[in-house]
């Protein structure tokens, strides 16, 4: 493992196998909450913080506990349990220690819960058999890219929503035309390791 | 639910995928082949089927403060089953679907189903819920498979997940044809617009027709209401003559004694 590897895997995570336009997952918070910049940015943050804290804590409770159990088919049940009460955790975390980031982070929170993303990075990492270091780096790739894709998404939908749409495609039709247009583009990154 | 419509339109209109949104990771990922879409709507069937059946026994004992995490379990465990027994019986259909079978855990369908309508709802009720739902996403995959591996490779073609032995394979589309970039992820955000555009169009012609249906309606009752109001008025104008004419003829009468 050299830092090239870890950052072949940064790199990988955010651009080329962007988890919005390249696997499709976090499709429902990519729909839902992109109508505004402010609020894309909100989840955003929400969604590393989120994904890094559970996927780490995955690993650890897959290889320390579950492995040496020998109960590996549980993976999906604890994982899911982990993410949901981990989820609540750090919400009630924050409402008593900052009521301000609350107000800006709170009303996401829940959403993540049923953010296929978190699950899905908890068990790439495993099914890629990352170890810790490499586990973590990803579980920072992954979201970033989220990130990236889901601000960059956001300005365009505000700019779209002043425009003349045919009726049918109003709302979000012209919002996944935009997005098809958008994994032209990151297509583009498939070269790039 | 409308039950004046039929079962093709409900399917259409209160369709989950394309109506609602809601599980769509798995309708756009997975859509590539009729293969997996056949694969994933069976697998999805079974899951919110049963998931509904449990949810449904479960919902009267559940703490109200807790049930979204019991109704995840539950979930979990099925698709727990399902995937094993997929891994078992059918390998090659489990790693092309990959991800996305451990991922129907958090498919919204299943648990929206489960909260909305098994927790309140009776056993019997609940299965032909989870039944239709799960056809109607079925539904929606397959249309998007149907287009994507017509147009995208020009082959229709169908195997048995049991034993990977082709059932049918047509070419429908000459060679050199076909449009290899609706394979692609692209392929896959522009199929579903064109698919969700054409059902936010269906709705609104048939909204349009309710509204006119509607406003003609409601034309109609205020024609009949001022007919009714004309006659009543006709009514009563001749029941005054008509006493007034009694009273007359009473007067006349008196006046004749």
């Amino acid at each position: 493992m050299t830092i090239g590897s870890l950052f072949t895997i940064l790199i990988g995570g955010m651009l080329i196998n962007n988890i919005i336009l390249a696997r499709f997952i976090g499709m429902c918070p990519f729909m839902g909450v992109s109508t505004k910049l402010s609020s894309a940015v909100g989840m955003g943050i929400a969604v590393i913080f989120v994904v890094f804290g559970a996927s780490v804590m995955s690993y650890l409770l897959y290889y320390f506990v579950l492995v040496p159990l020998n109960i590996t088919y549980m993976r999906l049940i604890s994982f899911i349990l982990l993410i949901a009460s981990f989820v609540q955790f750090v919400e009630m975390f924050i409402k008593k220690t900052s009521p301000s980031l609350y107000k800006s982070l709170g009303i996401y929170l829940p959403l993540i819960t049923t953010n296929c993303a978190v699950l899905y990075v908890a068990i790439d990492n495993i099914t890629q058999k990352y170890n810790l270091i490499e586990t973590m780096v990803n579980s920072i790739g992954v979201p970033a890219g989220f990130m990236l894709v889901l601000v960059i998404f956001a300005t365009i939908r505000e700019r779209l929503s002043g425009n003349d749409v045919p009726k049918a495609f109003q709302g979000n039709p012209i919002a996944f035309v935009v997005a098809a247009i958008m994994a032209i583009a990151f297509g583009a990154f498939a070269g790039l390791v | 639910m409308e039950k004046k419509n039929g079962f093709l339109t409900e399917l259409i209109l209160n369709n989950p995928v394309f109506g609602l949104y809601l599980g769509i990771c798995s309708a756009l990922g997975i859509t590539t082949a009729l293969d997996n879409a056949v694969g994933m709507g069976i697998a999805v069937i079974i899951i919110l089927t049963i998931s509904n059946i449990v949810v449904s026994l479960i919902a009267p004992i559940t703490p109200d403060e807790i049930h979204i995490p019991v109704y995840i379990v539950v979930i979990a465990t099925l698709v727990t089953i399902v995937g094993l027994l997929m891994q078992a019986f059918m390998p090659s259909l489990y790693s092309t679907l990959g991800a996305f079978v451990d991922l129907i855990v958090v498919n919204c369908i299943i648990l929206g189903r489960a909260e909305a309508y098994a927790s309140s709802h009776n056993v019997k009720d609940s299965i032909r819920d989870g039944l239709m739902m799960g056809l109607a996403y079925t539904f929606a995959i397959l249309a998007m498979s149907l287009i994507r591996q017509i147009l995208g490779t020009g082959v229709l073609s169908l195997s048995n997940p049991l034993t990977q032995q082709t059932i049918f394979s047509l070419r429908l589309l000459p060679a050199g044809y076909e449009i290899p970039v609706l394979t692609s992820q692209t392929g896959a955000f522009l199929t579903f617009a064109c698919l969700a555009a054409a059902v936010a169009a269906y709705k609104n012609s048939i909204d349009e027709k309710e509204a006119a249906a509607a406003k003609e309606a409601a034309k109609k009752a205020a024609a009949d209401k001022a007919a009714k109001a004309k006659e009543a008025a006709a009514k009563a104008a001749a029941a005054k003559a008509a006493a007034a004419k009694a009273a007359a003829e009473k007067s006349s009468v008196k006046e004749g004694a």
